[in-house]
């Protein structure tokens, strides 16, 4: 028997080729015959095309081909579709204008896709898209959420800008509830919109074989099967088993490569017009005008209390822009992954929560680390932090007060956790961030000229969406499921095939260790493949922090089947009866003996079937399983951080962040403390840095690196982090998820750090200097 | 306008005939088809091109391939020993998880190479300060600070 691996720091083994350069990312593919595509993108927020000159780029050296709205028009190439359908207050489907791969008629946000330049070389593709000239009637933007009803149509089929009016919650006992509370606490603000920005821009290259009537696809993409799927079913009308798409090694999603995307459809397309290989990859300019972005509420939030700080009710209304065009799942991010997290971890027993979906002259805007559930935490945590200060409570006491202690727990916003320990987090938390401390070093930093602040957030997170009837029944047009497959070779090493999708997740190794450990291999003994659906039977991809919770138990159901052919193999080797038949790590035994056989000799009988139950059993050893959640998981964690804000200049530096997170078990603990780190980052960057501008006419005045800030290595200290471990108690891993845990607790807590360290209600994010500096001074 | 090049990469002398506008990187990436050397901006703030020109790391996406003739450059390829073994600066990345997706790394590793020479026993507070041209999105740079901090130690001054 084996060393146990679940729950072991075992080192990464994707590490290799990422550290000398042997990894394979889209880019990187150079295909036989290979051409490139520039496209040509609207200057305008909004405008009317009345014409396009292709014929000086259709005569520049060594182009193939432009093409234009018009031409796929005629080719009949559909829309972009949306996953997720939203019914209105009214009772109405949610507004779906035409998604169109390339313009139609008009442009409706910057970075908009408006023609296509496919030449011999990327220089030569980008010259020729120069020559193009478009003529354009400017039309007037709309950029800010809040005045979308009423301004301009941006689409035809939305004549107030409005997608949908959507509603959780039981309005009028809210309302009862509100009339008698002792303590309103109210906070208006902006959960301010950010751009991705994987390091990797995003890149397709597609090519078309006319000997197989098929064609293939590298994409940058965390979901290729359901790419392929909305591809083939829903915009290029293809069959779905001539099309074959690959995600290759993947660098950084963080949702913004969930969807489909303009740019691979027309690639796609183009490929097989020229019956050449097609690449475009995204300048990072391109990037920030054409990946989808995230968040981007405007909210005015309440909470009730009775005069002992117990929450009576909340009371949320949100404004969510959704940009131009409905991205492939932007109508649940507002909604589905919003409105229902907002019980957070309190027993706030009723809640209302009414959002207005809305069209701007913007990037459409859809999932980004956390999708809904940083928003969500957003309102809860700032609430109640303000809350304390007004009654005068300690934060952390307040919060105490409103835990959920008894499980299962029936949120009155549709959710049902399952399991937990807020209180435990929250007690790690404390000790390890010294809290009882802090007034000390509040002194200290005064005494320098620096006002500190502390702050907490304590966050719930569902994970893994499920299960698919429900889900179904809220307006998903998927499954949400996952699928996996073990294939056991004659010697006894194993290639595992998964529908999840790692892109930096580490899954290559986190998944062997489940394996391994389970069959009793050592870990260079199970390979892990995903990321072609040519390979993979199946899947539903990596988003929403799904991957261990529903693809590994995938993995772990075909592992079951595996073990059960494996013991009938084994009662026949060892003349027992099956149900005599123990299994523990790769070692079958019959009971109370010492006769036993191991995983690698049951291999082998099942491949090489000499002595072996051929009238009862089939050769082979090769398993596969679909996995449907029976509910979302519940991660959750408390999170402390401390700044300093310099009087002077405003800058705020976190001198401290101390994480307790509750992931369930544990897989590697090593990979999970990165996730949280990456997570972190990304939601100190929406706190202190990040912050997407458009100017009133729609031009994206942060489009580069330069202009906007994602944390550098001097913007974020070394994380202090730890686990509590409750379990998923339906699955058999126990497991939660972690991916996006960091981005969703952090913003709260640096921004209920800052406020406490400011004295002030509210600033808005991103706390810049300027913006802190510009609050200090106003109040004074 | 057509430009010959000639130059040595990773010990080995290359030569082409190029646009001469051809970047560095394009000609790193497209022409020797070494693509472990990535590009992740257009405006020289990312670092996933970093390599060292004559010992320097330099960003590959901001020079012209003729500004590199006759130069020595080392891009992610050369790093390990010819046997494969991983350079202690590689090694202290794997060891220390300082990699997720690995799109900035192989930039990453070349920046830390050129710092560790003059920095064999680093401060954190020096480490973050030789990020400020390379970004990542994945792993907060926790990681990434432990692994130079251990690389650095490691090569004690040498390449």
């Amino acid at each position: 028997m084996t060393a146990p691996l679940i729950g072991a720091r075992i080192q990464r083994k994707e590490d290799y080729r990422f550290l000398t350069g042997a990894g394979m990312y889209t880019d990187d593919v150079a295909l036989p015959g290979q051409t490139y595509a520039a496209f040509v993108r609207s200057p305008h927020a909004h405008a009317r095309i009345k014409k396009i000159f292709v014929d000086h780029a259709k005569k520049s050296p060594a182009v193939l081909a432009v093409y234009t709205g018009t031409d796929l028009a005629a080719a009949k190439v559909g829309g972009l579709p949306c996953g997720w359908l939203i019914t209105d207050v009214n009772g109405q489907p949610m507004k779906e204008p035409p998604y169109p791969p390339l313009a139609q008629g008009k442009v409706r946000h910057v970075g908009e896709r408006v023609a296509v330049v496919i030449a011999e070389s990327l220089a030569q593709a980008r010259d020729a898209a120069e020559m193009i000239e478009v003529d354009y009637e400017v039309l007037p933007a709309v950029v800010d959420p809040v005045r979308a009803k009423g301004a301009p149509p941006i689409h035809e089929a939305a004549p107030d800008n409005t997608c949908y009016v959507w509603a959780l919650g039981d309005k009028a006992a809210v309302e009862r509830a509100f009339a008698g509370a002792a303590h309103i606490t109210k906070l208006d603000f902006v959960n301010n919109r950010l751009i991705p920005n994987a390091i990797e821009p995003r890149s397709a290259n597609a090519t078309y074989s006319r000997a197989e009537a098929g064609y293939t696809l590298y994409v940058t993409s965390q979901n290729p099967h359901v790419e392929r799927l909305l591809m083939t079913a829903f915009v290029l009308g293809l069959p779905e088993n001539k099309v074959r798409v690959v995600a290759p090694d993947v660098g950084g999603g963080f949702g913004s490569k969930i969807y489909l995307y303009p740019e691979d459809v027309v690639v796609t397309w183009a490929a097989k017009q020229l019956n050449r290989p097609v690449k475009w990859t995204a300048e990072r300019t391109e990037s920030f005008v054409s990946d989808a972005h995230g968040r981007d509420h405007v909210t005015t939030a309440e909470l009730a209390l009775d005069r002992d700080g117990k929450f009576l009710a909340m009371r949320v209304r949100t404004t969510a822009n959704l940009g131009a065009y409905l991205s492939t799942f932007a109508s649940c991010i507002p909604t589905i992954l919003y409105a229902t997290l907002l019980a957070g971890q309190y027993t706030t027993p009723l809640i209302y929560c009414e959002v207005t979906a809305v069209f701007t002259n913007t990037t459409p805007v859809d999932a980004y680390r956390g999708a809904g559930r940083p928003e969500a935490t957003y309102v809860v945590e700032r609430l109640v932090e303000t809350a304390a200060r007004e009654m005068k409570m300690d934060p952390a006491g307040i919060r105490r007060k409103n835990f959920i202690r008894q499980f299962p727990y029936q949120t009155p916003v549709a959710l049902c956790y399952d399991t937990g320990d807020y209180e435990a987090t929250l007690d790690a938390v404390m000790k390890m961030a010294d809290v009882a401390g802090f007034k000390r070093r509040k002194e200290e930093s005064l005494r320098q000229g620096k006002l500190r602040g502390l702050g907490y957030a304590c966050y719930i997170e569902a994970c893994g969406i499920a299960p698919s009837n429900v889900a179904g029944s809220l307006g998903a047009r998927a499954g949400l499921f996952e699928a996996g497959e073990i294939r056991v070779h004659p010697t006894g090493t194993v290639t595992v095939f998964t529908g999840s999708h790692s892109h930096g997740q580490g899954h290559e190794t986190t998944f062997a260790q489940v394996v391994a450990d389970r069959l009793g291999l050592p870990i260079e003994n199970v390979d892990i493949v995903h990321g072609d659906t040519s390979k993979v039977l199946f899947g539903m991809g990596t988003y929403g922090s799904r991957s261990i919770a529903v693809g590994g138990t995938a993995i772990v159901k075909a592992l079951d089947k595996i073990i059960a052919k494996g013991r009938k193999i084994a009662a026949h080797l060892l003349e027992a009866s099956e149900a005599d038949i123990e299994y523990d790590r790769g070692v079958f035994k019959v009971a109370g003996t010492d006769k036993q056989k191991s995983f690698g000799e049951v291999a082998f009988a099942a491949y090489v079937p000499h002595n072996y139950p051929l009238d009862k059993l089939e050769p082979g050893l090769n398993e596969n399983a679909f996995y449907d959640p029976a509910n979302f998981t519940f991660p959750a964690g408390s999170y402390v951080c401390e700044v300093e804000v310099d009087r002077d200049t405003g800058a705020t530096q976190i001198v401290a962040f101390t994480a307790v997170d509750d992931f369930g078990k544990v897989i590697n603990p090593m990979i999970v403390e990165g996730q949280v780190h990456g997570g972190l980052a990304q939601g100190i960057g929406q706190a202190l840095t990040e912050g997407c501008r458009y100017d009133s006419t729609g031009q994206l005045v942060t489009g580069s690196f330069s202009d906007y800030a994602i944390p550098r290595a001097g913007d974020v200290p070394l994380f202090k982090l730890d686990t509590r471990e409750t379990r998923c108690t339906h699955n058999p891993l126990g497991v939660k998820g972690c991916g996006e845990a960091g981005a969703i607790g952090a913003p709260a807590a640096v921004m209920n750090a800052i406020t406490d360290a400011l004295g002030v209600r509210d600033i808005p994010m991103p706390a810049t200097a300027q913006t802190v500096w510009r609050s200090m001074h106003k109040a004074a | 306008m057509s430009v010959k090049v000639s130059m040595k990469v990773n010990g080995k002398p290359v030569s082409a005939d190029l646009e001469a506008r051809t970047l560095l990187v394009t000609f790193i990436r497209e022409q020797l088809r070494l693509t472990g050397t990535h590009v992740g901006c257009d405006t020289a703030q990312c670092g996933a091109c970093t390599i060292l020109m004559n010992g320097k790391a330099i960003k590959s996406c901001s020079i012209v391939a003729m500004q590199a003739e006759g130069a020595d450059i080392l891009t992610i390829e050369g790093v390990a020993k010819p046997d494969g073994t991983l350079h202690p600066m590689q090694a202290a990345f794997k060891e220390n998880h300082g990699l997720q997706c690995g799109f900035c790394t192989p930039g990453m590793v070349m920046n830390a190479l050129d710092f560790a020479k003059s920095h064999p026993s680093p401060t954190e507070e020096e480490v973050r300060e030789s990020l400020e041209g390379n970004l990542c999105r994945c792993t907060g740079y926790h990681n990434i600070v432990k692994s130079i901090m251990a690389g650095a130690r490691a090569m004690g001054g040498k390449l």
